[in-house]
């Protein structure tokens, strides 16, 4: 017969109303990966990307060279941010069920990989995040308030009613601003942590990409300048299996690990448990720390599930079984801390609930303050002739006439027209 | 004063911007160790040093995504990219994230980037060496457009535009890098040494951006030109005997209107040349302008004169380029209407 070749078409293995299957994803035991030296040779550490660093074992213990030795109050601090980061999560989702936001996109089941990277970094570090990493916000401290405003475009929203529902931004928190358009802050970290280098300070740059999204050219470019200038820059890949209907072999994850492609690029690649607190925290530590010493980029992949819909314009149930996230064999990054927290006689069923209840309060008191300075159909609004500003630091002369247009346009228009709900897009 | 091309004038603007400020960074293909395809940033890297001029990797993308992180962490980043043929990998970096970082944040981030390219034909460079493809930038808001026409407005206009506090597309004609250029490729090679323009100070100082420069007074017609088309718009004019008034546009973005239209409404003629591709190019944005403004003092249809809509061909180039003989034509339209 003639030799032909064949298009392969990846398929996931399971689709909906059929038996979730992850038997595709290599689990090491916890404990049982080594941790080189942070200094070490790239060529000396290729078993980092291809096992899996994991540091909770089934007993819900810290074992094994990568566990970082954090003192259980830092612990209770980190259960702490992923809870909140959940429950803003899941009061937001309601909320655009009712109408009241236009969008929005959950990191449920990742709280893990914001949060445990968030607390291992220094405040001072610069942070390039895409959609699914609000538990950033979260860690360093910022007000509920400010994140609701922007999610409602109201009269205190710091995007001034620009952008979509998340794509947030905080100078002050050394937060860069979400783009909607993907990957396209990995290679810009790159060039932050380029520009840190050459001013000789030792801040450092931290970035997120979905596996989905390194198939842009971006992420190329991220990987080859920082690899060329050792970049003091840790990338991240949230490996969270589904790229809107996408399962991760549509990004190439068919074949090899996505933290294979760091040793590709001379990049030390890290492949970790990204629902276990612990070795994500040490996982990031150790980068930084190579970082710090001018050892250039590590690419940490973080495999985790993406246990709630892409975002609220998605329907997860129409490409892969409704049940799959219970299937999910690395668990949940919450749930297993509380379990740790608990195995070391540090927490309890009684205190979680407590501060389930105490939060939950939180959330409700920060929703009742955003809402009273405006939604985007009631309440006080923005001025839309804010909209010409910041196009340029000084406005020129064509958006001056432009906003006189306006003006005009808007005083003619009759008082009592309806507000029009912006469509959501996907992010 | 010292008399320099366009490539020693735009040396000497980043070697004055390297020198006075130490935020000032240089990148881009072959742009250190080399200085450049073009010598535009020879010797720069040897006098400030690896950390400053750098060599990148073969990725326009890159360079403007790495340009951008920079700006944000307080740098003044002056990207090249080697040709502006080369620039499409970068468009999504340009158009989606440095052209709107300043919104998007409200004004919380933003990145000073100066990206300078070389454009224009007339190079024997075929369809990807010749592209003029400033009016693609032009349509989107949060960058200026600027293209000088002479040494000394392109040394000017550089420092302007390294020290603005928004990111500029630094288009640099470079058929005229190394002087004027009146459209015959047949004649001998004109220096800039002869022309006034060439004639450039050695230390800073600055060409404003946003003001267009009226290049010849005259009281007939208004051509408006920028670029290499200048140089060919005058020759044109010259020749035809024509007392028209020329106006060098320099900055696309934001458009000085006001002198634009002055002149249109006192000459209630006017021309449009540029060498870029007709439909949907930028000289529409310039008649749309002055028909808006000056629509009562027009005598005539505003003509013009542009390259065709192909692609810029290899053994056609002089076929192609909007040469004298094109401006003429529309000169004569304009001035005798049917």
């Amino acid at each position: 017969m003639t030799p032909r070749s064949r298009l392969h078409v990846p398929s996931p293995p399971a689709r909906p109303g059929q038996e979730p299957d992850f038997s595709y994803v290599q689990i090491s035991p916890a404990g049982a990966v080594g941790r080189p030296d942070v200094m070490a040779a790239v060529r000396d550490m290729e078993e980092i990307s291809v096992q899996m660093v994991r540091v909770l074992d089934e007993e819900n213990l810290a074992v094994g060279p990568w566990n970082p030795h954090l003192e259980p109050a830092e612990l209770q601090v980190g259960l702490r941010h992923m809870l909140l980061t959940r429950l803003f999560d899941d009061r937001m989702q309601k909320i655009q069920r009712q109408g009241r936001i236009s969008f929005y996109i959950k990191s449920t089941g990742e709280e893990a990989v914001a949060v445990a990277q968030c607390m291992a970094l220094q405040p001072g570090d610069m942070l390039f995040p895409s959609y699914r990493q609000q538990g950033l916000h979260v860690v360093r401290g910022r007000n509920l308030v400010d994140l609701m405003c922007q999610c409602l475009s109201n009269t205190r929203d710091f995007c001034k009613g620009r952008q979509m529902p998340i794509m947030y931004h905080w100078g002050k928190g050394n937060i860069f601003s979400i783009s909607g358009n993907l990957a396209t802050q990995f290679p810009q970290a790159v060039g932050w942590a380029m520009a840190a280098a050459i001013k000789g300070e030792d801040r450092i740059a931290a970035t997120w990409i979905g596996e989905g999204s390194s198939a842009e050219a971006d992420f190329h470019y991220g990987m080859t300048f920082a690899a060329v200038y050792q970049a003091p820059v840790i990338l991240n890949l949230v490996n969270n299996q589904w790229a809107i209907s996408t399962f991760q072999g549509f990004a190439g994850g068919e074949h090899r690990t996505f933290a294979q492609r760091g040793p590709g690029y001379g990049i030390p690649g890290i492949r970790v448990d990204g629902n276990d607190f612990l070795a994500v925290y040490a996982a990031t530590q150790w980068a930084a720390q190579r970082a710090r010493q001018s050892g250039g980029a590590t690419l940490i992949e973080h495999v985790t599930y993406r246990t709630a819909a892409h975002s609220t314009s998605d329907d997860p149930s129409r490409y892969r079984p409704k049940e799959e996230w219970r299937a999910w064999p690395l668990g949940d990054p919450v749930l297993r801390l509380k379990a740790h927290l608990i195995a070391l006689g540090e927490w309890s069923e009684e205190r979680h609930a407590l501060l389930e209840k105490e939060l939950d309060a939180h959330v409700t008191a920060c929703w009742k303050e955003a809402e009273s300075y405006g939604t985007l159909t009631a309440g006080p609004s923005l001025d839309p002739l804010t909209m010409f500003e910041d196009v340029l630091k000084d406005m020129p002369q064509n958006l001056v006439h432009q906003r006189e247009e306006l003006r005009k346009e808007l005083e003619a228009r009759p008082k009592a027209t309806p507000a029009v709900q912006p469509q959501a897009k996907e992010g | 004063m010292a008399r320099m091309n366009m490539v020693q004038a735009l040396n000497s603007a980043m070697d004055v911007m390297l020198g006075r400020d130490p935020r000032v960074v240089i990148l881009g293909e072959d742009v250190g160790y080399f200085g450049g395809v073009f010598r535009c940033t020879e010797g720069l890297q040897r006098k400030y040093g690896e950390h400053r001029v750098l060599d990148t990797p073969i990725a326009e993308g890159g360079i403007i995504a790495a340009a951008i992180g920079m700006g944000v962490n307080g740098l003044k980043p002056v990207a090249e990219i080697q040709f502006a043929d080369y620039i499409y990998p970068g468009f999504d970096q340009v158009v989606s994230e440095l052209a709107r970082l300043r919104y998007r944040s409200a004004g919380e981030f933003a990145a000073p980037v100066t990206i300078r390219t070389p454009c224009g034909g007339g190079i024997r460079g075929g369809q990807t060496h010749s592209q003029s493809p400033e009016g693609i930038f032009t349509h989107v808001c949060g960058v200026k457009v600027v293209m000088p026409s002479n040494p000394y407005d392109a040394k000017g206009l550089l420092i302007s535009s390294i020290e603005d506090d928004d990111p500029v597309v630094f288009f640099e004609p470079k058929r005229i890098y190394n002087g004027p250029f009146d459209g015959d490729p047949h004649k001998p090679a004109v220096p800039w040494s002869a022309h006034p323009r060439g004639e450039v100070p050695e230390g800073h100082y600055t060409v404003p951006i946003g003001r267009a420069q009226i290049v010849r007074e005259g009281k007939d017609v208004t051509v408006l030109a920028y670029g290499t088309m200048v140089h060919v718009a005058e020759a044109a004019v010259r020749a035809a005997g024509v007392d028209a008034e020329i106006i060098d546009v320099r900055t696309m973005a934001p458009l000085d209107v006001d002198v634009l239209c002055t002149s249109v409404c006192k000459t209630g003629r006017c021309v449009v040349v540029h060498e870029a591709t007709r439909f949907g190019g930028y000289g529409a944005e310039l008649v749309a302008t002055v028909q808006e403004h000056c629509f009562w003092n027009l005598e005539a249809p505003v003509q013009r004169v542009t390259g065709w809509d192909t692609p810029y061909p290899h053994a056609f180039e002089w076929e192609y380029f909007p040469g004298q003989a094109r401006i003429a034509a529309a000169l004569k339209e304009v001035m005798e209407p049917a």
